[in-house]
């Protein structure tokens, strides 16, 4: 597959992942940080954020659990994911967290795990596609460079 | 989005910024990806920066913590913190600065991601500079380095 063919194949992945409402503005915000200096960027931060992700929803899990539930805990944690998630454009996950955050209020058991489950999904799905955006580019920093800076919203 | 505040407590010449030098930001916030990105913004505007994830780590940096830094202490050019954080909130270390005979004049911004009115009130009226709605962009942040030169002047 040549170079063109590529960079085809990369800007229709990441503009359905847009329409499908997987990313938002803001992905294409860390995409822009990125350059010659810094050609890992949306890599690292991405990075962190599965790890970040990971750990949270861990976290809730186990607060969910508990006999005597922790409420303002557990709204702590969710309003990390969110924050970490609006950060890096995932807004199917935040759009969740905004009514996570809301049954905590309410100290809604059913509706924070309802959430949790919902939330573990477009966290999981997420993931899947920016693994598979990630995939398209090809082994040369150079050439990940001008990809990205190919990207039309 | 940013919300500036009014002409006064403006720059005094001592902590004005050389012609040429990169100023120095501390950037505060508990969360790791909102760290990682908001560094990168600071940088890519030709800012030196250090991160802080909390307040009271923040204090200590500064000089003005429990656990004194005695020589130790940078000269900071301009803070800029999360409003929510665990234990100190960004309003509480706004406060502690502008308490402090030697820090006050340092201008300090606030970031949140919640646009509550009477937050951005509140925090304008405690002397910060600006009020940053998250997620940050670049735009955001070059507008806020023009701001900080500005007091060059």
């Amino acid at each position: 597959m040549d170079l063109v063919q590529l960079q085809r194949q990369f800007v229709d992945y990441r503009t359905s992942l847009y329409h499908e409402g997987f990313l938002d503005e803001q992905f294409t915000q860390l995409q822009e940080l990125q350059d010659e200096n810094n050609p890992d960027f949306v890599v690292e931060v991405v990075s962190l954020f599965f790890e970040d992700s990971e750990r949270l929803l861990n976290e809730l899990a186990r607060a969910l659990e508990q006999q005597s539930i922790d409420y303002k805990r557990i709204d702590a944690h969710v309003h990390q994911l969110k924050g970490s998630s609006s950060s890096i454009g995932a807004q199917r996950v935040q759009k969740v967290c905004i009514a996570f955050r809301n049954y905590c209020e309410e100290q809604n058991v059913e509706g924070c795990l309802k959430c949790l489950q919902q939330v573990r999904h477009e966290y999981s799905l997420v993931k899947t596609k920016l693994e598979s955006l990630f995939q398209v580019r090809l082994p040369c920093r150079r050439e990940i460079f001008f990809l990205s800076k190919m990207v039309l919203p | 989005m940013l919300s500036c505040g009014g002409g006064s407590g403006g720059c005094s010449k001592d902590m004005a910024v050389e012609l040429g030098d990169e100023p120095h930001v501390l950037a505060v916030d508990d969360n790791l990806i909102d760290r990682k990105l908001v560094e990168r913004l600071l940088k890519n505007s030709s800012c030196k920066v250090t991160t802080a994830e909390n307040a009271l780590r923040a204090l200590d940096y500064l000089g003005l913590g429990n656990d004194r830094l005695e020589g130790t202490v940078s000269e900071v050019n301009m803070i800029i913190t999360d409003y929510c954080m665990p234990g100190m909130t960004g309003y509480e270390l706004l406060k502690k600065i502008k308490e402090s005979s030697v820090l006050k004049e340092v201008p300090v911004v606030i970031m949140s991601s919640e646009n509550i009115p009477t937050r951005i009130s509140q925090c304008l009226e405690e002397g910060a500079k600006m009020f940053m709605l998250k997620p940050l962009k670049q735009s955001d942040v070059k507008q806020l380095k023009w701001h900080l030169m500005k007091c060059r002047n």
